[in-house]
């Protein structure tokens, strides 16, 4: 990604963006609410316009978690019937589900009554159709418990190193960021840092979510 | 289509534009021509005065479609003429001659293979933008797809249950359904079955009592409505 600017509704989401993820790394996105991170993971997908160059691999393939889906539980749905949404076949299906740790029985089972972790891996699973090679994740960890959160973020190092995915994962968590992520970006409107985990120090972090803001203060005129 | 509807929170905007029906259905009893014609020219205008307002305006479409409803309304009582007045408001099942039951059989066919075509996609759109983007879903032309099918289908359906009631007709069945379905499939094939059956059984209650249809149609779906509220899972 090379100087990437988001203008949405004429302000300005994010500024000047550029940076590299090669394939079979974890990027973690970091940064305070408001600082884009939704934005460029958008973006990254193609669902929003923006300025400046996105490149990838030839033929690459996305899936994308999306943050939470609060319009789901309005539709009574099996988890087979939000599978079928995407054309997939049974077989493709039981494999995937295989993978993310669930019983075939789940496909009958009704959405609005899964529990939230195991709602968390049916979209894990659901942006595995069709084999992407990037997984995109909005922060999954939302409202899942401790224990549940530790988890998924096994599941996603035994999916990463099972599919070879690339992936990129906005968090608010840490020590996922310091355990799981060979690289990080911090991220408010500008990119104010791309490192290695180890070198996210207390200071940048300060900065990030304290310090940073009065640096970025900026008007609507 | 009554299950998107309801899942889209759009359960009033059938009632909504069966108002925006009355005019046309006015102007085409008054040159003598089929209420379900005038209906559906008069629905698109309403649906693109409700589009272009909501580009002029940020008002929540909700006020919108409430502006152009009753601005319909009063001219609609302006324009239909006195004796057909309660036939446009209520509908008259015996006036369809056996033709256009044919053609509005036709009609319905067509609209049923069209959201049958997009349901999955509308679905998808509906639980999130976002997914149904990144999977290269046109939201847009979806949507216009789906509003025209709803103003055919208030067209045709205004003949039956006349203006003030094609709303019902579309909600209740789709509600009962959604009382009773654990699974999409259900939901959409029972809001289907559901609507045939009361349509069925208002008509029987029609030839035996001699009340109006459309009131009949619509309390019979109520009825089914009420019970599946007992047998709510």
């Amino acid at each position: 990604m090379e100087n990437l600017d988001v203008e949405l509704e004429g302000e300005r989401i994010l500024e000047n963006l550029s940076f590299e993820v090669k394939e079979g790394e974890v990027l973690t996105i970091l940064g305070p609410n408001g600082a884009g991170k939704t934005v460029l993971l958008k973006t990254l997908l193609g669902i929003l316009p923006y300025q400046g160059e996105i490149e990838w691999k030839k033929g690459v393939k996305i899936g994308y978690v999306p943050q939470r889906l609060p319009f789901i539980k309005d539709v009574p749905m099996s988890v087979k019937e939000f599978f079928d949404l995407k054309n997939v076949s049974g077989k493709e299906s039981e494999e995937i589900l295989g993978s993310i740790g669930l019983e075939k029985d789940i496909l009958e089972k009704k959405i609005g009554d899964l529990s939230s972790g195991q709602f968390q891996r049916i979209l894990v699973g659901w942006a595995l159709v069709g084999n992407p090679q990037v997984l995109l994740f909005d922060e999954p960890m939302t409202g899942i418990d401790i224990s549940g959160q530790e988890s998924v973020y096994n599941l996603l190092e035994k999916l990463r190193k099972e599919r070879n995915l690339t992936i990129l994962l906005v968090t608010h968590d840490l020590s996922i960021v310091y355990k799981f992520a060979t690289n990080c970006l911090c991220l408010n409107k500008k990119v104010l840092c791309y490192s290695v985990p180890k070198e996210l120090t207390t200071e940048r972090l300060s900065q990030l979510y304290g310090g940073g803001i009065k640096f970025y203060r900026h008007s609507h005129e | 289509m009554g299950s998107l509807m309801l899942t889209k929170r759009m359960a009033l905007v059938g009632d909504a534009l069966g108002h925006v029906a009355l005019p046309g259905m006015g102007l085409a009893l008054l040159f003598g021509l089929d209420v379900s014609f005038g209906a559906f020219l008069f629905l698109l205008l309403g649906i693109f005065l409700i589009w272009l307002f909501e580009i002029k305006t940020s008002l929540p479409m909700e006020a919108l479609v409430g502006v152009v409803f009753v601005a319909s309304l009063a001219i609609g009582f302006l324009i239909v003429p006195e004796p057909e007045l309660l036939e446009a408001l209520f509908g008259d099942i015996s006036k369809v001659s056996f033709e256009m039951a044919i053609v509005s059989i036709i009609f319905s066919i067509l609209i049923f293979l069209m959201i049958n075509r997009i349901y999955p996609k509308m679905i998808l759109a509906n639980i999130s933008d976002d997914l149904a983007k990144s999977e290269g879903i046109k939201i847009k032309k979806q949507n216009f797809i789906y509003l025209l099918s709803i103003a055919a289908i208030v067209a045709l359906g205004v003949k039956i249950v006349g203006s003030l009631l094609v709303g019902a007709l579309v909600i209740i069945p789709a509600a009962t359904a959604r009382n009773l379905s654990k699974n999409l499939k259900e939901y959409s094939l029972g809001s289907v079955v559901l609507g045939i059956l009361s349509c069925l059984f208002g008509s029987l209650l029609f030839k035996v009592t001699y009340l109006p249809a459309g009131p009949l149609i619509i309390l019979t779906s109520t009825f089914f409505f009420l019970i599946s509220l007992i047998l709510k899972r």
